[in-house]
């Protein structure tokens, strides 16, 4: 229906088990993101999702497994290493830079970019300007195209929660990333944010040929937007597979589907 | 009643009134102080917004930084060699630091951090000690060129005597204050130790390194101390006795916040005059050792008016 020339893959997460203590967040799982898709990852309360995407930008180092990330395998990420190869991310628990302006928070999703050396940013000089102004003009796209326009200068800490939701995506959209992995964007929206942020995801998806992992647990939302769907369920792989072919799945509907219902 | 009334609420005022050049030198040495306690308060300040751990090793980090500057020059280091090599050792203790106290602690609870700069302190004492010996030393001030001198300024039909060091502190604080101001407002650096002291976590995901951060604030910091060694040591003299000034930036970070730059420094401007003022011309009444409390009455006493300090909203939220 949508038309993106979906690609190779472009990470793969192998045998990857990781532990807490006694606990197994993830035990033993494989899967792979292909280029301009959009990879859904669901399964229940607990189920390792967002311990997943830790993984993947580094926060957690998995104690087996690899990451091969555009061709590279590593034992472990680094949120670093993640960063700057072009791996941005939201969390489930909105961290924005509560003190700092809208403006301000995008604009620190371009700190990889900045190439010119502090001391001439300190004089505020030539080249340095001019980089900044640049970088400045690519943030009031993201802002334009996000319609916060009217909160560009607000502290990010004053806004209601779906707004900083919104603004943790700009930051991340500032990173202009190959991969964005968001983690449950939709949650504690009502129906016309849960639009609205169906519709950029999708644009950004779409217009960019960006790649996105995607936890969310609205299952019409995963079913629209998504190509493929991971199922995690106590940190196993419970399926994988399109939307039409996972939401059939007798194991998936019994961990996931029928709890839901 | 109406005797002590009077003592405590009209004598000093009429003091300050009939002897204005005295009360104008009472204030340029609570200022020359206050520039001090504010400079550690800084320093304080730099670490505990980038990694949110309150310093406790930071008076020590003066008088360490002081010894080995004085130290290098009793074994023959020519003086500006000797403080370019104090430079490198603030930078090597910051390196340290980053790499074998926070980077293995990152994530434990706040306290644990702070016990850790606890250590931190007891391990440069012993340090300073085992390298320099720790008896009182004088501090090389004519060697690095700093005035010695005074100056007499006649004015308000009497005399203000100006020591040319205390001078030459407030231009060097001034000067430092204002290239830490531009480099942490202006630069990609100043950005990212902003966003680290708002969020980790959101630091790190936008590629902000972490590691490197807290080794420019814990080096920054580690200059300011040396430049808060030099000038304290010039008016006394270099001993560990020292830290004890570094309790003042207390009373400094209640006042301040600590968080705030501005607050520090304003916050230590106001503790250094107060302190003086009381001490001057309240002392008497209260007997002595009155300098050793008198700091936190009045920061005390500022917060009964200003609960949320001179700065801002948040004042002690995280320790
Ligand atoms: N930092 C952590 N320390 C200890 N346990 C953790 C940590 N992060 C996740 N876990 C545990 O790992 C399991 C999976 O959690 P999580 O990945 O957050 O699940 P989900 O996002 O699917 O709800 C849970 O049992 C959780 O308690
Ligand atoms: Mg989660």
């Amino acid at each position: 229906m949508r038309q993106r020339a979906i690609g190779e893959v472009i990470l793969a997460v192998e045998d990857v088990s990781l532990r807490f203590g006694g606990v197994r967040a993830i035990a033993d799982v494989s899967f792979d993101i292909r280029a301009h898709e959009i990879r859904a990852i669901i399964g229940p309360n607990g189920a390792g999702k967002s311990s997943m995407l830790n993984v993947i930008n580094g926060f957690y180092r998995p104690q087996e497994g690899r990451i091969v990330w555009k061709g590279q395998a590593h034992r472990a990420m680094r949120p670093y290493l993640a960063a700057s190869t072009g791996i941005a991310r939201t969390f489930q628990n909105i961290a924005l830079f509560k003190g700092m302006t809208v403006l301000d928070n995008l604009m620190s999703g371009r700190t990889l970019k900045m190439r010119r050396g502090f001391f001439w940013q300190a004089l505020r000089y030539g080249p340095a300007l001019e980089e900044e102004i640049a970088h400045r003009r690519r943030v009031e796209e993201i802002i334009d195209f996000l319609e916060i326009e009217h909160i560009r200068k607000v502290p990010v800490g004053r806004l209601p929660y779906g707004l900083q939701k919104r603004v943790e995506l700009g930051r991340a959209l500032a990173m202009e990333p190959e991969l964005l992995l968001l983690d449950e964007p939709m949650a504690g929206m009502n129906l016309e944010e849960k639009e609205d942020m169906s519709r950029y995801i999708l644009e950004v998806n779409e217009q960019l040929g960006t790649t996105i992992a995607l936890i969310e647990h609205d299952m019409s939302v995963v079913m629209d937007l998504s190509d493929r769907i991971v199922v995690l369920d106590h940190g196993q792989l419970l399926a994988d597979g399109p939307p039409e072919v996972v939401s059939r799945d007798p194991a998936v509907i019994e961990a996931y589907l029928g709890v839901a219902h | 009643m109406g005797g002590l009334l009077h003592t405590v609420l009209v004598d000093p005022f009429v003091q300050m009134w009939t002897l204005p050049d005295f009360f104008v030198q009472v204030l340029w040495e609570g200022l020359v102080s206050g520039i001090l306690y504010a400079l550690i308060a800084l320093g304080f300040v730099l670490i505990f917004k980038a990694s949110a751990v309150f310093n406790f090793a930071q008076g020590i980090m003066v008088v360490f930084a002081a010894l080995s500057l004085v130290g290098l020059h009793r074994l023959g280091v020519p003086a500006f060699v000797a403080l370019g090599l104090c430079v490198l050792i603030m930078l090597a203790l910051a390196v340290a630091v980053e790499r074998l106290v926070l980077r293995p602690l990152v994530n434990q609870p706040d306290i644990i951090l702070f016990m850790a700069t606890i250590g931190l302190t007891y391990f440069l004492i012993g340090l300073g000690e085992l390298v320099f010996g720790g008896e009182p030393k004088v501090m090389i001030t004519s060697e690095l060129l700093l005035p010695t001198g005074s100056y007499v300024w006649e004015t308000l039909g009497g005399r203000v005597i100006l020591q040319q060091i205390d001078i030459a502190a407030a231009v060097i604080a001034a000067a430092m204050v204002a290239v830490l101001a531009v480099v942490f407002q202006r630069t990609k650096i100043g950005r990212a130790l902003r966003a680290v002291a708002d969020d980790h976590q959101a630091a790190l995901s936008v590629g902000i390194a972490l590691e490197t951060i807290w080794v420019v604030v814990w080096f920054a910091a580690g200059v300011v101390a040396l430049a808060t060694g030099i000038m304290w040591g010039a008016r006394s003299d270099v001993s560990f006795a020292l830290q004890i000034v570094a309790l003042k930036a207390l009373p400094v970070l209640v006042l301040g916040g600590l968080t705030s730059v501005p607050g520090a420094i304003m916050g230590g401007l106001i503790i250094g005059i107060g302190e003086k003022l009381g001490e001057i011309y309240w002392g008497g009444l209260l007997g002595g050792g009155i300098e050793s409390w008198l700091a936190y009455l009045i920061a005390l006493a500022f917060l009964l008016v200003r609960p949320q300090g001179l700065f801002g909203e948040r004042i002690i939220e995280r320790v």
